[in-house]
């Protein structure tokens, strides 16, 4: 079988592993000292990529949605920690306000497009659920990591403005406004800047990763669009409602601010 | 003595282990004016911010009219108990946009700014009304009390829960502000008034009695 494209032989990877030369070269002669970390980095990454090609390709012969379901929610806890972990402040139940809102965003935007849009048969068919899911996810993260970050700093950083609104007797809706408004505002702007670039600047990954699978460019960058605009509204989506729960969390029922809620993460920056 | 407008029962708040104050109790009738007293470090800050419920209290509770406060009466009950936090806090905008910003609130629907009456009030206190139009960021300190002040005046409470309300003014600002506190006292009767002040002549002038938060009363 031809597959349309050429095949990498494990002699191949090894021949491609021998470009480290120029790092390990560098950091000797240097004396950067990152050799190991190096080393390390490289084995890490070929193991995690093999194995998760291996993962792949027992899912794709099993052709069961039970498994995708799997890997897909894996991937998604993932991503909500992930989204967390890159925040300067804590509260506590961060964690599942960012799953519940990365799970949310991603599964009902992907279900969406997967269902309604491709119409992909069946809806579980990992070729096109598990890369186009995964990088949906990948950005819904960033969305969700950038409108919490936005949102705690603001609440922290206008405590006095937003407590003498509540002072006057504005609800903690209406006192909690501006800075959600400003969260999501703050946090649409990535997606509409690689929007606006696409295609100039960069070539998107997906769309290249296709056209080497063999795929015609004028197919490939469809494909594109078409993630781009799942990425957007996931993106917003997801953003929206951690903001939404994060809002929950630090402005309480009898409508105080509680910033004694908001702890700074250890080992941020 | 009345009945009270604003009590405390049995208030506890303290960090960690810490207790600031315990089992507090504070009554302030209707006309009342009590001057919050006792050393620095002793939550007479803390004690405002709780009255006001900004802060959750470990223990015990506030009443208004002899009732606890549900939570979605908290922004009413907040109308008409106001706070001012000893730094003001004003929108980026021009000084109208922040007295007006108030008035947007669903709690003061019904409710007009009242420009008139702004330049009024702004006049007792010796500014001109060219204030309204320069940018709040801009005001001093002091400027930005007299402001805050004027701001809690318009939306004429029942109670003003003052915090060293005149720290930052010099001494003929802080004199006319004391002068508005008391029209405003006086405009009604019923009306309450709790402070505190590191100046005890300003307690004198204002209070006509004293509760120290260390044994409430």
């Amino acid at each position: 079988m031809n597959p349309g494209y050429l095949q990498i032989s494990l002699g191949q990877l090894a021949l491609a592993a021998g470009l480290l030369a120029v790092n390990l070269g560098l950091s000797f002669a240097l004396k950067l000292g990152i050799e190991r970390r190096l080393v390390v980095a490289a084995v890490r990454m070929s193991v995690q990529l093999l194995l998760i090609g291996y993962v792949l390709e027992w899912i794709f012969a099993l052709d069961h949605p039970a498994p995708v379901l799997a890997v897909a929610l894996a991937m998604a806890a993932m991503a909500g920690s992930a989204a967390v972990k890159r925040t300067s402040h804590r509260f506590a139940g961060i964690y599942w306000d960012s799953l519940v809102s990365v799970l949310g965003a991603a599964f009902l935007v992907s279900g969406v497009a997967f269902a309604g849009i491709i119409r992909v048969e069946p809806w579980y068919e990992p070729q096109y659920v598990i890369p186009m899911l995964g990088m949906v996810l990948g950005n819904t993260l960033n969305g969700i990591s950038l409108g919490l970050e936005n949102f705690m700093e603001g609440v922290a950083e206008r405590r006095g403005f937003i407590e003498s609104q509540l002072a006057l007797g504005a609800s903690r809706w209406e006192a909690a406004h501006p800075e959600i408004r400003r969260a999501l505002r703050v946090g649409m702007i990535p997606t509409i800047n690689s929007m606006m670039v696409m295609g100039l600047v960069s070539l998107p990954g997906m769309m290249t990763g296709q056209i080497l699978g063999g795929v015609r460019p004028a197919d490939a960058v469809r494909y594109q669009v078409v993630i781009m605009f799942m990425i957007a509204s996931a993106t917003a989506l997801g953003m929206f409602c951690v903001v939404l729960l994060a809002f929950r969390r630090l402005f309480d029922a009898q409508h105080r601010l509680r910033t004694d809620r908001l702890v700074v993460a250890s080992g941020s920056k | 003595m009345n009945e009270a407008l604003l009590s405390a029962h049995g208030l506890g708040r303290r960090f960690g282990e810490r207790w600031i104050w315990r089992g507090l109790d504070l009554a302030v009738g209707a006309g009342e004016r009590v001057a919050l007293t006792g050393p620095t470090g002793s939550g007479k800050s803390l004690l405002l911010r709780a009255l006001s419920l900004l802060d959750a209290a470990d223990e015990g509770e506030v009443r208004f009219l002899g009732r606890p406060i549900e939570p979605q009466a908290v922004p009413g009950f907040r109308a008409q108990v106001v706070y001012l936090a000893q730094r003001p806090a004003l929108a980026d905008s021009t000084v109208e946009e922040a007295l007006r910003s108030a008035f947007a609130y669903s709690i003061h629907k019904g409710r007009r700014f009242d420009r008139e009456r702004t330049v009024r009030l702004l006049g007792a206190l010796g500014r001109e009304a060219g204030l309204l139009g320069s940018p709040a960021k801009g005001l001093s300190g002091g400027e930005g009390q007299l402001v805050a002040l004027v701001r809690a005046l318009l939306l004429e409470p029942r109670v003003l829960l003052l915090d060293e309300f005149t720290a930052s003014m010099d001494r003929d600002a802080a004199e006319r502000a004391e002068g508005l506190v008391r029209d405003w006292l006086d405009a009604e009767a019923g009306r309450a008034l709790v402070l505190t002040s590191h100046d005890p002549s300003q307690l004198d002038r204002l209070a006509t009695r004293r509760a120290d938060v260390r044994g409430a009363a």
